[in-house]
């Protein structure tokens, strides 16, 4: 361009994190999903929250089944080993690489088929556990990659884009979270970058299972009037329950909050999530609450997001293991193969 | 079981020893009782004091896929010769199910021997076989006055029975008793008790008539008596796996629970924590599934499993294969297709195992035949699997996981723990980077990173879809052909590192028998019934791996005429076979099939190989 200066300003210097990374180190590969595709946003969040936390992204398990959303683990950082699996079993990888090295952060990326339709047999297992993983659904309540077929999310009623309605009922993943187990229970839009930002930096503090279920319209397939899980519905429809705030434990916690209506929560790394109230008496360490909030919305027809649920004392999957504090996986000889005076032993009780 | 036929057998004459007449160390025993009547414990005293008298034994459990109330038999072989392979003719039977007791008296041969509760009065159905007709009911009241436990005890009454017509030493019994109720003096002395009185019985009241006799002998110095499925479980633990997934199954089931009782005891440290996970899964498919996520972490992981939970393991197994996982599973082959016979034994896994999963997946298959074999191929079983960085397959059987077997004791791995192609952290610095599927070596197999490595290149992103030599997606033909080629490369290498099969040649046999897992025993036993009863020689080869070594291609080239004797009906070993060998020598390639759930026998290999040899 010919209006080039001569001599370019010197570029402000790139903003970095606690370890010194720039975002650039936390960027995955060249997204191949549809433009304004939902799942994007979300791998933005994902970017900006483990950035933000400072978590060296070579700590960090990235793992998901098959469909656009298991696509994305694809798309945000690259610096982390990723796996993307088979289609409905993320939770048993998953699983077996935190036995593996229970040292990582893991977080994994499925979709509402992938979640509720063929993987819904690991996915109640990986809740009942406890596992301490950050399991994202990205839900567009239908099948993008088969080209739009309905999912077991999509609510009733809700029009396919070929004009076929569903007539079976949504399975709330939430509701089942909680009743099955786990220990941090979400759900946010895809579109509300403040709320699901400060909720995913939450997730990266929690130890144990993090369900989000983020509402993720699908732009191909289900965007369009009649569908339940369009941007335009989720405009008109989402209430939230809780404004999120969290501060994590590395910086000042700002009082910025009328203490009369929050809820403040420590969660395991000293951070702190903070709840700001809309519902009158919302606890989020009530489940019995909890569930009949879910469940009052769905009545109403509104989609309720926020963090409906928390336990921060309910110990994971791993930590009722048992482990020695280095990962199994590369344990020296020494600690895993017992001398030839034990091989001698058993020989000698079996004569 | 054709009571003819066995009782044709019968008319041989018998290997005569000791005084004319007398058959010493060379008989089987069948016990019939009913399933949860709990006389386990009674046939583990009588197969150790065999044992303890020094003669080769084998014993045999033919269960049914039921808690409580379907009939079981327990079949003990002493063999002066070292056979334990199943029998086929029974000698003694001792009928304790009152529901199968005519049919277990009708079963023997002529000539055989019958021991039964007196009041069933079973020498009506028979009066070519010896009968020891005993009142167990009674004797077992005087010895026990708590009702509740005479069902228990009454089986040891048998053992004192047997003890005393076999002419069997009484302070060897007593050592195997006291050995199997070690922690409990209690039930020692009681069953002890009903044993005495079972011989007192037999001493004062029944008259000796049958030729059954065992004479101490020294075959058994140094050995032990241990189950397939712990020494699996044995193996494992020294092979310093770290997780272990399972979904019960029968006839797997003991692997894991031998291996979570060893790894409690041998492999928690001083600070009270463990050095290995232990998950019992949803299903097998999530049991495969955490093993490959473990084993890309760096994990030695490993499953055990039976048919159904292959077939759901198929999907992941692709996985393991294609993105290149170690992982170790255990097949212990029962019967199919279908939940087939749960409880009984086949080798009807190796094709399905071998091609598991879709698109051309294959897989590397150990096929242990023996107890040791189980131990020494569970440890490098592991060892392969990342070397290879594929799942390694190791197919045992019901028949050699469940029963009891004699052996040597086991040696101590002799090489460390070979951990495959890993970059360290260092490494990365070094080379500047790596490609995931680069072929760097040759050998077909690339450097992989574990997950957790502390430099910013060690990532690579792992999948089942199309992938190049950096591991990033791809659906470019020339890439994924490229992958697809060097797969094939990497298990023609495996070749080279699986065990050799074991050839018995005498150099001069035109015929040639080929072998595997369990059907060991009954071809060795065969084979000199071949020479003895026929004049014909025969050279042997016992395969213990897929893919073939070159041995078994030389073997199948130097004989006019190959038998593959195996436990499943479609021949799947040979077929498994012709798809590897010349065309030429594929003609070569016959079938002796043995597939009626029971474990094969010598005498049903002989018969086979006689009638297609035309003999």
């Amino acid at each position: 361009m010919a209006t080039t200066p001569a001599t370019p300003a010197p570029k402000p210097p790139a903003k970095t994190n606690r370890l010194g990374l720039p975002i650039l180190e936390y960027r995955g590969g060249k997204t191949n999903l549809c433009a304004g595709c939902g799942h994007n946003a979300i791998s933005e969040r994902i970017i900006d929250a483990f950035f933000e936390m400072g978590v060296k992204p070579e700590r960090v398990l990235k793992l998901s089944g098959i469909g656009c959303s298991s696509k994305s683990p694809a798309f945000f950082m690259s610096r982390s080993h990723g796996f993307n699996s088979v289609h409905g079993r993320m939770p048993a990888v998953a699983t077996g690489a935190l036995l593996g090295n229970h040292t990582m952060k893991a977080i994994g990326v499925s979709g509402d088929g992938d979640t509720v339709s063929i993987g819904m047999g690991q996915f109640v297992h990986l809740l009942r556990r406890n596992l301490p993983i950050i399991y994202v659904i990205e839900n567009n309540g239908v099948y993008g990659l088969t080209k739009g077929q309905f999912s077991a999310t999509a609510d009733l009623g809700s029009k396919l884009k070929t004009g076929v309605i569903n007539d079976l009922p949504p399975i709330d993943t939430c509701n089942l979270a909680i009743e099955l187990g786990a220990t941090f229970v979400g759900r946010s839009f895809s579109g509300d970058k403040r709320q699901l930002l400060a909720m995913m930096k939450a997730a990266i503090a929690h130890k144990g299972t993090v369900l989000l279920d983020v509402i993720s319209p699908c732009v191909t397939f289900n965007d369009h009037e009649g569908s339940t899980k369009s941007y335009k519905y989720m405009q008109e429809h989402e209430e939230a329950i809780s404004e999120v705030g969290f501060v994590p434990h590395f910086e000042d916690i700002a009082v910025d909050y009328d203490a009369g209506s929050t809820y403040d929560v420590e969660l395991h790394d000293g951070s702190h999530l903070r709840l700001r109230k809309l519902h009158d008496d919302y606890d989020p360490t009530d489940r019995v609450q909890a569930v009949r909030a879910l469940m009052e919305s769905q009545v109403k027809g509104e989609v309720l997001t926020g963090v409906f649920y928390i336990d921060t004392q309910k110990p994971s999957f791993t930590d009722l293991l048992n482990l020695v504090d280095e990962p199994l996986g590369t344990l020296p000889e020494s600690r895993v193969r017992p001398p030839k005076s034990v091989l001698d032993d058993v020989m000698q009780r079996m004569r | 079981m054709a009571t003819g036929d066995l009782a044709l057998k019968a008319e041989q004459p018998r290997a005569a020893a000791g005084q004319p007449g007398e058959v010493v160390n060379d008989f089987s025993i069948q016990v019939a009782t009913v399933n949860g009547s709990g006389s386990q414990s009674a046939n583990n005293v009588l197969l150790k004091s065999i044992f303890g008298m020094g003669i080769p034994i084998s014993g045999k459990n033919l269960f049914p896929s039921n808690i409580a109330g379907l009939p079981t038999w327990y079949t003990i072989r002493a063999s002066k010769h070292g056979y334990i392979a199943r029998k086929k003719e029974i000698d003694i039977v001792v009928a304790m199910n009152a529901e199968t007791s005519k049919d277990d008296i009708l079963s023997l041969p002529a000539g055989g021997v019958a021991i039964y509760e007196e009041a069933a009065n079973l020498k009506q159905y028979r009066d070519d076989v010896v009968c020891y007709p005993v009142p167990f009911d009674k004797i077992t009241a005087t010895v026990c006055p708590e009702a509740k436990l005479r069902k228990l005890v009454k089986n040891m009454v048998y053992v004192g029975v047997i003890s005393q017509l076999l002419d069997m030493d009484l302070a060897t019994v007593e050592a195997a008793l006291r050995r199997q109720f070690a922690k409990k003096q209690k039930a020692a002395d009681l069953n002890w008790a009903a044993v005495q009185a079972g011989y007192d019985y037999a001493k004062t009241s029944l008259v000796k008539q049958d030729p059954f006799r065992v004479e101490r002998m020294h075959a058994n110095e140094g050995k032990i008596i241990i189950e397939g499925n712990a020494a699996t479980a044995l193996g494992c633990m020294f092979a310093g796996v770290t997780v272990v997934t399972w979904y019960p199954i029968t006839p797997s089931s003991s692997v894991v629970e031998n291996l979570i009782d060893l790894l409690k005891k041998y492999r928690v440290e001083p600070s009270g924590k463990a050095t290995f996970a232990v998950v019992q899964a949803e299903d097998e498919l999530a049991a495969v599934g955490m093993v490959l996520g473990a084993g890309w972490t760096g994990a030695r992981a490993m499953t055990a499993t039976s048919g159904p939970g292959i077939s759901l393991m198929a999907e992941f197994t692709g996985l393991g294969y294609f993105a290149e996982i170690p992982a170790v599973i255990f097949d212990i082959q029962r019967v199919g297709p279908s939940t087939g016979m749960p409880t009984r034994t086949a080798q009807g896994d190796i094709l399905s195992v071998a091609f598991l999963s879709h698109g051309d997946t294959r897989h590397v298959m150990l096929l242990p035949g023996s107890v040791k074999e189980c131990f020494e191929m569970s440890v490098g079983a592991f060892d392969l699997a990342e070397q290879l960085q594929t799942p390694v397959f190791v197919l045992s059987d019901l028949d050699l996981g469940m029963n009891n077997w004699m052996t040597e004791p086991f040696t101590y791995p002799e090489k460390p723990m070979q951990r495959g192609k890993v970059l360290s952290a260092e490494d990365l610095t070094r080379l500047g980077g790596f490609a995931r599927y680069k072929d760097v070596d040759g050998d077909g197999v690339g450097y992989r990173t574990l997950p957790g490595t502390d430099h910013p290149q060690a990532a690579f992103f792992t999948r089942g879809s199309g992938h190049n030599e950096r591991a990033l997606y791809t659906e470019r033909p020339d890439e994924y052909q490229q992958q697809m080629e060097r797969l094939t490369r990497k298990f023609e290498n495996a070749r080279k590192m699986v065990p050799a099969p074991v050839a018995v040649v005498n150099g001069t046999s035109k015929i040639g028998l080929i072998a595997y897992g369990t059907s060991d025993f009954a071809v060795t036993e065969s084979r000199e019934q071949l020479k003895a009863e026929y004049k014909l020689e025969t050279d042997y080869l016992r395969i213990r791996a897929y893919p073939f070594t070159v041995e078994i291609h030389e073997f199948v080239a130097e004989h006019d005429r190959v038998y593959i004797i195996e436990q499943n009906r479609d021949a799947q070993m040979l077929s498994l076979l012709k798809l590897d060998l010349p065309a030429a020598d594929a003609t070569k390639l016959r079938s002796v099939r043995h597939y009626n759930g029971l474990p094969i026998d010598a005498r049903s290999v002989t018969d086979e190989l006689v009638m297609q040899e035309g003999i």
